[in-house]
């Protein structure tokens, strides 16, 4: 590894730091050095959205990042959705839902529907498919993906008003 | 021992439910591994060079450079692949697809691999390693590669099913022909008669992951393979076979996989990796990137198709022709001839001729792709219908329905059909609410159907009862979506246990015996049906440690409700025994309790689908909106019916993105523009609205539960459907896939410029 430079960064909650090589993108980091495989490579190129993460809570394409602009920022993978041991309902609702199949671009759809979520906690059904346009998925049509969404942000609705 | 294979109208109490999935929280965890997510120690990242020339002479590959490089460990050619195929031509053509062997074929044909310790040396290293070329004149399109002028690339290739054999090499590496009945006596009792020629684009099975695998090749000939793969048991086969290793010694292991839809049938970069691996000594990962994927794997045919039908004044179907032209990128495939089967095989049409052509061009070569050769013959065929329904002023439906194929109908390849869906499907679209919503202005409705054989093959399970009665299930065929929760299901239902007691795993090639590949939808249908005798197997096991705990003769007990039950005189006082009773004491009353199935899954039940598009076209930008869109397909029984409602939308969609707008663009140089997911689009979730199925379950008599394969069939009408679906809103037909909005605008200004004419 020649001209590598040291990154500290907060992943999912953890400081996380690895020395990186400065043309690698932060996808092969996060994969190759931070051991965080959730995040996909389906492209390469931005366009696919496999390797979604928010980067200090922005939804980015980690592709299209280089590992050392991570640097002193917050990251968060389909790692960090969980709480514990308790999925987030995004995830409860993606299983319950079948909202799966083959599931490589799962993780990206998660993190850039948690990030719409987060923005929007009622979207409509036409707010949340162009939110996830973002993210190809080849297995399901997206049918059962934009019902598990709609799903999921009803709960989290219920449990806010709690 | 022999099990029937016979349907028998069984209830069931865990079939047809909805459960989850048991890798679902794997996958929505990012914990799931694929074929990139596995490492070993000391690997390699290895790289693979490629052809930037649709066709060239490889005079000559300088690696000397790149072997000097710190941090390489290993450069390969064609040279470090030897031929040991044994003068088996198929087995050739895969391994020069794999690497060209003195000649470039396609633009992206591999032509020299590296391993080095990181991606960063790989990468330098594919710059020094020089290859110097002689471009030779090369043929991308069809009908040009089939034309005399032509320039003709493989010497070696004469046109097969022809007689007598022609004496000069030429593109068209086969011809087909099928049918039955007197087609020129048909058409001369024709009242009206439709011809028109349609063509279809070059698409890609476009699953998200990429090929990726980690292959460790030992100096003892000994191997392991993790990778991404529709066929962990044909990969190993291929692989063993190219790189002259033993079989047994070969482990493959097929990692979680990321879509295939067809692609992944086929090795492409997985002998590189293991020969990198063997003159490296140490385990490579190689993982090819998106503009790899495109340009040298995967890609389904393009196509030039003629069709003819004719029909008395009442609809029937007096004749009907296919002239089906694939190609088949740079080796021969059977393309030609799955056309001729498919084309009319929703139809019963007494005089029909099918013939199909598989035609050699300067493009990878073509793999399976869902239902291959089908969608496209249907796009024909299925436009025609809806012509000659508009020529007659017929219902599209009732005109289909008046010529549907039914038990009893000759089949476009010979057979006779037993029970099928295609008329169920049929009755089901008419009458469905889709077909009675309004339309408004730009706004069109379109229906098609779509045939698919689906097929069985050779498959076994192991199926294993633990101490405490729960059960481990090992199949061979791989979970492409969804199949765990299914072969889970079926081993409860059988066993008369939870669906939460069974754990189904994938097995590796070391673990269990032969399994041909995932392909053909006959997942669920082969591996069920191996499922189904494993259990009865493991049953008998049970009811034998049952006699013994009773102390009765075996053939007093009987197995109901998961629960061991002597009958007869004097055993009424006996208790029943639970599978985990009988389980618990296995190591007193025999040992493990297992049942095993080896099968050749004979009787795929055929798959049958009607399709309803609503379109909307833009008139200012020929861009066609899918509005509404309904799946209505015969499943044989729905075992999940979530995942086989996932197969019918994700085909569908599939289908909508081939109709709409995916394309291999080649230009005028034979190079691929479009290698990536920008230019090569495929539907995105603002381009779909919901899609909406019906399932019907038509059992297959064949299958002790009915199951027909659901897979691919959803993927054949799409394109027929929204063409009709465009006729109808713009009263102008499309013939040319995908109907792109720069096709349906040349169209459209085409069809006004003649209205002015005629208008003139």
């Amino acid at each position: 590894m020649s001209g590598a430079v040291m990154v500290s960064t907060k992943i999912n909650g953890d400081v996380v730091e690895f020395a990186c090589p400065t043309d690698e993108v932060l996808l092969d980091s996060l994969r190759d050095r931070a051991g965080l495989t959730g995040v996909k490579e389906g492209c390469g190129t931005g366009d696919c959205g496999a390797c979604s993460i928010t980067l200090d809570e922005q939804l980015v394409c980690s592709c299209l990042v280089l590992g050392v602009e991570a640097d002193g920022r917050e990251l968060g993978t389909v790692e960090g959705l969980s709480d514990g041991d308790q999925l987030h309902p995004l995830q409860k609702r993606f299983i319950e839902m079948a909202a799966l199949q083959c599931g490589i671009c799962t993780p990206g759809f998660l993190v850039a529907a948690k990030a719409l979520l987060d923005k929007n906690a009622n979207p409509s059904e036409t707010e949340i498919r162009y939110a996830l346009a973002g993210n190809l998925c080849r297995c399901t049509g997206y049918d059962k993906i934009v019902r598990a969404v709609q799903a999921a942000a009803k709960d989290l609705r219920k449990s806010k008003k709690r | 021992m022999a099990h029937d294979n016979r349907y028998t109208g069984q209830k069931f109490q865990v079939v047809g439910n909805r459960f989850e999935r048991p890798d679902g929280v794997d996958k929505v965890t990012g914990r799931a591994r694929y074929g990139a997510d596995a490492n070993a120690p000391g690997q390699l990242v290895g790289l693979v060079l490629r052809s930037p020339h649709a066709h060239a002479e490889i005079k000559k590959i300088d690696t000397s450079k790149a072997e000097k490089l710190a941090g390489v460990k290993a450069v390969i050619t064609s040279a470090d692949l030897p031929d040991h195929t044994g003068g088996n031509r198929g087995m050739m053509d895969i391994l020069e697809n794999c690497m060209a062997r003195g000649r470039a074929l396609y633009d992206g044909h591999a032509v020299a691999a590296v391993a080095a310790v990181d991606a960063q040396t790989a990468r330098k290293a594919l710059k020094l390693i020089k290859v110097s070329y002689k471009k030779r004149p090369h043929v991308t399109d069809v009908d040009e590669a089939m034309k005399d002028t032509a320039p003709v690339i493989h010497d070696w290739v004469f046109t097969g099913g022809v007689d007598p054999k022609p004496s000069k090499p030429s593109n068209i590496a086969n011809r087909t022909q099928m049918g039955h009945g007197d087609v020129d006596a048909g058409f001369a009792d024709a009242d009206v008669i439709v011809e028109h020629s349609y063509k279809t684009e070059q698409t890609h099975q476009g699953y998200i992951e990429p090929h990726a695998c980690l292959a460790s090749v030992n100096p003892d000939g000994s191997g392991e393979l993790w990778v991404t793969t529709q066929g962990p048991f044909s990969y190993r086969t291929v692989c063993a076979n190219l790189l002259g290793m033993d079989i047994a010694k070969l482990k493959v292991t097929s990692s979680e996989i990321g879509g295939g839809f067809g692609g992944k049938t086929h090795v492409w970069t997985e002998p590189l990796a293991l020969a990198l691996s063997r003159k490296a000594n140490r385990p490579v990962k190689l993982v090819m990137t998106r503009d790899e994927v495109f340009r040298a794997t995967g890609p389904t045919a393009s196509t030039s198709i003629d069709v003819k039908l004719g029909a008395s004044k009442f609809g029937v179907i007096t004749a009907a022709t296919l002239e089906l032209r694939y190609q088949g990128g740079a080796f021969p495939g059977p393309w030609g001839m799955l056309g001729c089967m498919t084309g009319f095989a929703c139809y019963n049409i007494e005089n029909q001729r099918s013939v199909g052509y598989d035609v050699i061009v300067n493009r990878p070569k073509v793999a399976a792709y869902r239902a291959p050769s089908a969608p496209m013959a249907a796009y024909a065929v299925e436009s025609a219908m809806d012509i000659l329904a508009q020529r007659l002023g017929m219902d599209a439906v009732d005109l289909r329905l008046l010529n549907v194929a039914k038990e009893g109908t000759k089949a476009p390849y010979g057979p006779i059909y037993g029970p099928i869906g295609i008329e169920a499907s049929l009755r089901a679209v008419k009458d469905h609410p889709h077909r009675k919503g309004k339309l408004k202005k730009n706004q069109g409705r379109g229906i098609a159907c779509g045939f698919w054989f689906n097929i069985g093959g050779q498959t076994c399970v192991d199926l294993n009862i633990g101490t405490d009665g729960t059960v481990n299930l090992a199949v061979g065929t791989v979970d492409v979506g969804g199949a765990r929760s299914s072969m889970g299901m079926i081993a409860a239902e059988e066993l008369g246990i939870s669906y939460h007691d069974v754990k189904v795993s994938v097995a590796d090639t070391a673990s269990l015996g032969h399994n041909d590949t995932t392909e053909g939808s006959r997942g669920t249908f082969s591996s069920g049906m191996a499922t189904i005798f494993a259990a009865r197997d493991a049953i008998d096991v049970l009811k034998t440690r049952a006699a013994k705990m009773l102390d009765v003769p075996v053939e007093d007990i009987v197995w109901e409700q998961g629960q061991a039950r002597a009958t007869g005189k004097g055993h009424g006082n006996l208790p029943s025994l639970t599978l985990k009773e009988i389980a618990a004491k296995s190591g007193s009353t025999g040992g493990p309790i297992a049942g095993h199935n080896e099968v050749v899954a004979d009787g795929a039940g055929m798959g049958f689908a009607c399709h309803i598009a609503d379109v909307e076209v833009d008139p200012e930008t020929g861009h066609s909106k899918i509005l509404r869109y309904t799946v209505v397909q015969d499943a044989g029984k729905a075992i999940h019916p979530d995942y086989v409602e996932g197969q019918f939308q994700g085909a569908a969609a599939q289908g909508i993105g081939w109709a709409l707008n995916e394309e291999y663009i080649y230009g005028a140089d034979g190079t691929l523009q479009n290698p990536g997911f920008l230019d090569y689009r495929i539907p995105v979730c603002s381009d779909l609205p919901f899609i909406d199925t019906t399932i019907l379950e038509i059992p297959n008599p064949n299958h002790p539960y009915g199951i027909r394969g659901v897979g691919e069939t959803s993927i054949v009408p799409p394109l027929g459907a929204i063409g009709n679906a465009i006729a109808d809103a713009t009263g102008v037909r499309m013939h040319h896939a995908p109907m792109s909005p720069v096709r349906v605008l040349d169209a459209l200004d085409a069809a006004a410029a003649q209205a002015q004419v005629s208008a003139g």
